[in-house]
């Protein structure tokens, strides 16, 4: 069961062993079955793509991740050993970031303080120290601020680090939601849809963006996109929902060529 | 001059310069850069050390003497040392434009036979390794941020900041060689090997000595007193002639320090943080900045609106007198003080111009009223004429004489004569040397005595002594009746209108003249939102009937004014049409300094010139668009082609200057 050998990506890329296991997960809302019965395992270094019609169940299975929905049944494993319930913040301090669908960012504060929120799990002075800004909370505010920074260059937005986020369009406003979720320096980063809405130009960079992130830091990237041509190109493996169940989980070709996955999206009678 | 035959105290290279700032300035600032949010700075001697590391580092790679080093991106101080390394050792550096597009890359690569090329980041590698098959002499690529290049193959690509490590660690292998060559640099080898943009054909590699720089620089930098503790933002393009000798020459004669933004969109918050002592922009610049103030001032409160309307009409009116140094009343200069304290000092704080002591604009003309405002406010704002092979200086405005239809008196050393058909002619210290593998075009330009051709027609004022300059001189031309014909005068003049960003004015050989128009999109764009004018695409707008009622105006003006001069009142427009693309640098419309190729740009739309001529009132057509990933489109319009008022005059045939 415990798989740590990986395997090697088209280009060149060593992916390693399994990182986070979904067992068996089940998750009902009363009388409705959101997620029934459905494994798969996301492995360090990979690019993983959920993928699946509207109503699938995929923002849910993202959310079972992140701590904010506790599955009914089955068990989430982390790093090795099955993780308990949590709050999403005790989840986020295993080192999982994510985004949001609906951008949840702080509409009145500048995007450089919106992007040091995702530092806070790296801060650890007390109150008295920060409200002072002296000693611990001051060598921390320096560090966190360099790490932001960095995430500022690498996601090209030095122009707008002044800036109030509820002056950005839309395209900056995700690229900064994704500068918060980095800052965290995050060891497995979940984007729920990181090109909804946006134009051909912004998901090209966006694209990019979420490939350098992966190239550079390592980061294991999850996410859940519409945009097939993007979710083809960008991800190692693709895991297919429908109506809450998996109906497909393999490299983009394998899944290409999955009948399940074609009559889901074509539609079939059921 | 003995002095100069060996150059001023033995400082005969831009290495040697180097050397004495390391001395004489060590501890203060040579260079800074925005990175991480923060201004991180590199003193003379810190700065001497990397440049030396780097020199090492490429000697290790195996750099000759002789062997061109092309540089290529964004301004920032690791390639600024680069190219000083590069002189280090005895090899030429070549900066290159950093929006070319491959190919163009490939024909000054290939043209200069570059071994090695420093280049700042991947989006310049991958535009390198996509025509290194065709650059036979290319051995080495060096890069500056490693960004997304790990899996590169690095057989022949080096991280920057290795090479500076490995030319450390074989310092004492290496160092003998350096000070050979660094010692061996003479006045008249060469400093610097620039290509013009081109606005006719290929591209020149212009080849410019250090006695060329180092002169030109000394002489420019006492002529408007630089000094040590002078600041430059080092923003505009390092193939350009004009920053080689801002941010290298003027910095290593006299010592100032030179600011490198932290990104192309940040220029304006780099601007205002670090507020230039001397500052250089092309006109564009200055009109763009004046437009979003006029922009925002009219979404200020009336109050505001009335205060900063109040002042402005007052510093037009005694401003430039005051910075001239002419007799202004007391009571003037009192009201001219409160209007420092409440409009123009924050304004020009907000500008980033709080402390411009010397501001230069050049390369085209700025309209009168930009020019002024500017001056209002009491900066320092003055014109200079040059060209790359010139190594920039040919005339420039010395305080006190500044005017915005001039471009003042000869710089310090340059000589100047006005040919029989108009042209202007120099010759100065900065004269460069020669045409790269290029003796033909060399010859055409430089005649045996030193005299070059700038190719620009002009003429002195008798009573001032300032030359101005009216077109180029092949544009100038006579029209079918013989009057004169100077499209670029007719031009500038309507660029003035904040409306218009380009025009292009036919009429050679013809009856009359008739424009091409391209709409300021920023400009009109605010117009329409206030005047509840829907649009969705730059296409609609520019075809809008309003908006071609507001063009016809600003032409119908135009007109009236080209009238009243006597020489060239034939030139008025009496048809144009407003375009319904903007011209682009990539589709070979404007070169990448933004000037328009008028010939490519007749033959590209000559369905439209030809409607132009024969009386038709709309025409369709269809251009083919590159678009920024290179892929090529299609675009359909149906343009509707306007008669404009003239002016009735009598032709004139044009006596010889």
């Amino acid at each position: 069961m415990k798989d740590t050998e990986g395997y090697m990506t088209a280009d060149g890329r060593q992916i390693g062993g399994v990182l986070m296991e979904m067992k068996n997960i089940t998750l009902r809302f009363g009388g409705v079955v959101a997620i029934q019965d459905i494994s798969f395992d996301i492995r360090e270094g990979e690019i993983r793509a959920i993928i699946g019609p509207n109503g699938a169940g995929k923002s849910s299975m993202l959310n079972v991740i992140s701590g904010f929905y506790t599955p009914s049944e089955g068990e989430v494993w982390y790093k090795g050993s099955k993780r308990p319930p949590m709050k999403p913040f005790e989840v986020a301090r295993l080192g999982v970031a994510r985004t949001f669908q609906n951008i949840a960012l702080f509409e009145g504060m500048s995007v450089l303080d919106n992007v040091m929120t995702g530092r806070l799990t790296h801060m650890h002075a007390g109150i008295g120290a920060q409200a002072l800004w002296w000693g611990k909370a001051r060598d921390e505010e320096i560090e966190n601020r360099r790490k932001v920074e960095e995430v500022i260059d690498f996601l090209e937005i030095q122009a707008i680090r002044k800036t109030p986020v509820g002056n950005l369009p839309y395209g900056l406003k995700k690229r900064v939601e994704l500068a918060r979720a980095l800052a965290a320096e995050p060891s497995i980063l979940l984007l729920d849809e990181p090109m909804a809405g946006m134009n051909v130009e912004e998901k090209e960079d966006m694209s990019r963006f979420i490939l350098d992130v992966n190239d550079e830091f390592g980061t294991t990237i999850a996410l859940i996109e519409h945009d097939m041509g993007v979710v083809m190109d960008l991800s190692d493996r693709v895991v297919v929902m429908d109506y809450g169940k998996k109906i497909g989980d393999g490299t983009p070709d394998e899944v290409r060529n999955n009948q399940d996955v074609i009559d889901a999206y074509l539609g079939v009678a059921h | 001059m003995a002095q100069n035959a060996e150059g001023v105290e033995g400082l005969r290279s831009v290495p040697a310069l180097l050397k004495r700032n390391a001395t004489q300035f060590s501890n203060s600032p040579a260079y800074r850069e925005k990175e991480y949010g923060i201004w991180q700075s590199w003193t003379w001697s810190e700065a001497e050390k990397e440049i030396e590391a780097l020199a090492l580092g490429l000697l290790n790679l195996g750099v000759n003497e002789g062997d061109f080093i092309a540089v290529i991106g964004r301004n920032r101080p690791y390639l600024y040392w680069s190219m000083v390394a590069a002189q280090s050792v005895g090899a030429v550096p070549v900066p290159l434009y950093q929006d070319s597009v491959a190919e163009e890359m490939e024909y000054v690569l290939s043209h200069c036979g570059a071994r090695f090329v420093i280049v700042a980041d991947q989006e310049q590698v991958d535009k390198v390794i996509e025509v290194q098959e065709h650059l036979h002499q290319f051995e080495h690529m060096i890069y500056i941020d490693p960004r997304g290049l790990r899996k590169y193959d690095h057989s022949r690509l080096h991280q920057f900041s290795h090479v500076q490590d490995q030319g450390r660690a074989a310092r004492d292998e290496h160092i003998k060689e350096l000070d050979r060559r660094r010692g061996g640099l003479g006045y008249d080898d060469t400093c610097v090997m620039l290509y013009t943009s081109g606005t006719t054909g290929k591209p020149k590699g212009v080849v410019l000595s250090n006695r060329n720089i180092i002169e030109t620089a000394k002489n420019s930098s006492e002529f408007d007193h630089l000094r040590e503790g002078d600041e430059v933002l080092a923003y505009l393009p390092m193939a350009w002639v004009g920053d080689f000798i801002f941010s290298i020459g003027q910095a290593y004669w006299t010592g100032f320090c030179v600011n490198c933004p932290e990104s192309a969109d940040t220029m304006m918050t780099d601007l205002r943080e670090i507020a230039p002592s001397y500052y250089f922009a092309p006109p564009r610049v200055f009109e763009t900045q004046l437009t979003s103030i006029m922009i925002r001032m009219e979404d200020a409160s009336p109050l505001k609106r009335r205060i900063f309307q109040y002042f402005m009409n007052h510093a037009r009116e005694v401003g430039p007198k005051i910075l001239d140094g002419h007799s202004v009343g007391t009571l003037d200069r009192i009201k001219y003080a409160l209007g420092e304290f409440m409009v123009y000092g924050p304004l020009k704080n907000a500008l980033g111009f709080s402390k411009v002591r010397v501001g230069y604009t050049a390369g085209e003309a700025i309209g009168p009223e930009i020019f002024d405002f500017y001056r209002a406010l009491g900066i320092n704002l003055k014109q200079l004429y040059g060209q790359t092979e010139a190594s920039v200086f040919i005339t420039q405005q010395p305080d006190g004489e500044v005017r915005s239809d001039t471009v003042g008196v000869p710089s310090p050393g340059v000589e100047i004569k006005i040919a029989e058909n108009g042209e202007v002619f120099y010759r100065s210290p900065g004269t460069f040397v020669e045409y790269y593998k290029n003796a033909e075009s060399t010859a055409d330009t430089k005649d045996a005595e030193g005299w070059v051709a700038t190719g620009d027609a002009g003429f002195f004022e008798p009573d001032t002594g300032h030359l101005r300059i009216i077109d180029r001189a092949k544009d100038v031309g006579n029209m079918a009746d013989g009057a004169m014909f100077a499209p670029k005068y007719v031009e500038n003049k309507l660029k003035f209108f904040p409306n218009i960003l380009e025009v292009v004015v036919f009429g050679a050989g013809r009856d009359k003249c008739c424009a091409f128009i391209n709409i300021d999109l920023t400009a009109v764009g605010n117009w329409a939102e206030r005047n509840n004018i829907a649009y969705a695409s730059y296409q609609e707008l520019a075809g809008h009937p309003k908006v071609l009622d507001m063009i016809q105006s600003h032409v119908e003006d135009t007109n009236a004014s080209v009238a009243e001069d006597e020489m060239l009142s034939g030139c008025q427009i009496h048809r144009f049409l407003v375009l319904h693309k903007e011209l682009d640098a990539d589709d070979g419309e404007l070169t990448r300094t933004r000037k328009v190729r008028r010939k490519i740009i007749g033959e590209k739309f000559e369905d439209l010139v030809n409607a132009l001529y024969d009386g038709s009132t709309s025409v369709y057509t269809e251009t083919e668009v590159t678009y920024e990933d290179g892929r090529k489109g299609k675009i359909k319009a149906t343009l509707e082609i306007r008669d404009a008022k003239v002016v009735p005059v009598t032709p004139k045939a044009v006596a010889a200057e």
